[in-house]
């Protein structure tokens, strides 16, 4: 099956500076990708070499099997949704939506009727005759999705798409685009610097550090085994224990991660590893208490249930967790 | 003792603004009073009588007629030729970074900040250096070199407000580079093109040191204006000029700042 998105030895430098430097990525058709990072971490550019905004400076880009450097973006079939949403002031709602099948040349009647649908699609029925600004962020970022795929593309491409929004209505936003995906059965690449929502949107997850992608993989894979200190430290705060530490529990390794809620405190059983320590800090945050806990010098935090107790801070404490929860990594 | 705490400014102060709105406008008042003397020789005042007459001659005068429409014509081109440029050098500095950009940029808004005597001379010595006749042409060269700066301007500013990402967005849903421009680009920058447009054209219009300058024997409506006031003949056939001359200047420009006062709510409602 042809990929529908597929880098080989892809680089984009400016200068100097290597944004993205020789990335090999392939993306399934019909898949939810996310392109997680920090910025400057070289994801945005992919996501505009994918647009055609840029060029890459080497290696070769297909989309669905067609060679795509050199394709200015108006004869790509892939959208984008901007991450400022970037609608046009000066039109309509619904004249917003259309634009893409107007300068296709598509008739008055038709494209209305296009837009129309699309805007119900985004849950924005009846709201064509507005203005961009005279609606709030969450209703633009609908617009912003309508227009893009009233034009059907086979690669959606999304910028940051819910940076903006609060916490509640990015948790909203995040459902309806997993399902709008799923019902459209179109290729979604979309970019964050968000594990969390990397992680519950996203089929498969590319992390990406100083233009190379770190690990690719699904979001189980990603979180449970990072392969490098970076993905282990940014994908959730994992620990990352030293080999020193290792030593002491009887692995050999150069470094391992250790997830915060794998860890209990107080109790380990005998197929259990164990660590002693003193709490150093502690702070409520809901659902779990965060519990900073020194092991000779090495510092680990522990996401204990809130229903467990607490120890006071300067506390001797045992640190228990499986054996399959402490994951190896290659380099320390 | 002030005891009464309204909002009223102190007397003073109001003394003030009134001496000075007199002293702006007054000079202004007389000219549009002594458009309707019946003495044409000296300006005595009060004037000894009032008739509309002036007006009438004023109308039947060619050479008035002709200095009009070299006027017109000249602030016309000039205008047509600084929008076309100051749009693209707007463009340029705007959308893309290069090196030498912020030089580019001082280098277009230079030529309003000299002083007019200094671009006349060197557009003179340019000229007559390049053997080209002083003609009607050599006028709108000369005034073009400014009207482009103000064109410039307004257009910079608009084209800093339409973000990158809109053209991105309009290439992205497949619009080439021509239909972005048509679509997108000048439906906001419009009002500022109109604006500056009619600025650069009310500036063309009543122009007199370039003018001067790089003219050969054509006199445009200002230069006329100055010969007349040297030689009195039918004074008051000046003032007649002067009155339309600023009414019809003033209303393009009072266009102009409503226009760019809201640019956003404006900007090309219609397709």
């Amino acid at each position: 099956m042809t990929a529908a998105v597929l880098f080989e030895n892809v680089s984009r430098h400016f200068g100097a500076v290597k944004a993205v430097d020789a990335v090999d990525l392939e993306i399934a058709a019909g898949e939810f990708f996310a392109m997680l990072g920090p910025s400057g971490s070289g994801k945005t550019t992919c996501l505009r070499l994918m647009a055609g905004f840029e060029q890459p400076t080497g290696g070769h880009i297909e989309i669905f099997g067609e060679t795509a450097e050199g394709v200015p973006p108006y004869r790509r079939s892939v959208n984008t949704v901007f991450q400022d949403y970037a609608l046009f002031p000066h039109l309509s709602i619904l004249d917003n939506v259309a634009y893409g099948l107007m300068v296709k040349g598509i008739g008055k009647d038709e494209r209305r009727k296009a837009a129309e649908d699309a805007l119900a699609m985004v849950k924005l029925p009846g709201y064509g005759q507005r203005r961009p600004g005279q609606l709030s962020g969450g209703q633009r970022q609908r617009v912003a999705l309508a227009r893009a795929l009233v034009n059907k593309p086979k690669v959606l491409l999304l910028d940051e798409p819910l940076g903006a929004l609060d916490l509640k209505l990015r948790e909203q936003m995040q459902e309806e685009l997993k399902s709008l995906q799923k019902s459209l059965g179109i290729t979604f690449v979309f970019v964050t610097h968000d594990q969390g929502e990397a992680l519950s949107m996203a089929d498969r997850i590319a992390v990406f550090n100083d233009g190379k992608i770190q690990q690719l993989g699904t979001p189980e894979d990603i979180y449970k085994r990072p392969q490098t200190r970076f993905v282990a430290d940014f994908v959730g705060s994992s620990n990352v224990l030293s080999s020193a530490t290792c030593a002491r529990l009887g692995v050999p390794a150069k470094a391992a991660s250790l997830r915060p809620e794998a860890i209990a405190i107080g109790t380990s059983w005998a197929e259990q590893l164990s660590l002693p320590g003193t709490v150093t800090a502690r702070s409520f945050l809901g659902a779990t208490n965060r519990v900073s806990v020194d092991c000779a010098g090495e510092k680990i935090i522990v996401a204990s249930p809130a229903a467990m107790p607490v120890p006071d801070i300067g506390a001797e404490v045992q640190l228990a967790f499986s054996r399959n929860d402490l994951h190896l990594m290659e380099e320390a | 003792m002030r005891s009464d705490r309204s909002a009223s400014a102190p007397l003073g102060l109001k003394i003030a603004a009134i001496g000075g709105l007199l002293f702006l406008h007054i000079p202004i008042l007389l000219i549009f009073l002594y458009a309707f003397t019946t003495e044409e020789k000296s300006y005595q005042f009060p004037p000894p009588g009032l008739t509309l007459q002036w007006f009438a001659v004023t109308w039947n005068r060619p050479d008035v007629w002709a200095a009009l429409t070299l006027s017109v014509k000249v602030a016309t081109i000039a205008t047509a030729i600084a929008l076309v440029l100051g749009t693209l050098c707007a463009a340029a500095v705007s959308q893309t970074r290069f090196f030498g950009r912020e030089t580019i940029s001082l280098l277009v808004i230079l030529p309003i900040a000299l002083p007019g005597i200094i671009t006349g001379i060197a557009l003179r010595s340019a000229f007559s250096m390049a053997d080209i006749p002083f003609s009607f042409w050599t006028i709108v060269l000369g005034h073009a070199t400014f009207c482009i700066v103000v064109v410039y301007n307004n257009a910079v500013a608009r084209f800093r407000r339409v973000s990158g990402s809109l053209i991105e967005a309009s290439m992205d849903l497949g619009a080439d580079g021509f239909q972005t421009f048509r679509h997108i680009i000048l439906p906001n920058i419009g009002t500022a093109l109109l604006a500056g447009g009619m600025l650069a054209f009310a500036l063309s219009f009543d122009e007199v040191i370039v003018t001067t300058f790089t003219g050969g024997q054509q006199s445009t409506l200002p230069i006329w204006m100055l010969e007349e006031l040297i030689r009195p003949r039918q004074r008051p056939v000046t003032n007649v000029v002067a009155m339309v001359v600023m009414l019809v200047t003033f209303l393009p420009i009072l266009a102009a700042y409503y226009l760019t006062r809201d640019g956003d709510q404006i900007a090309g409602a219609g397709k």
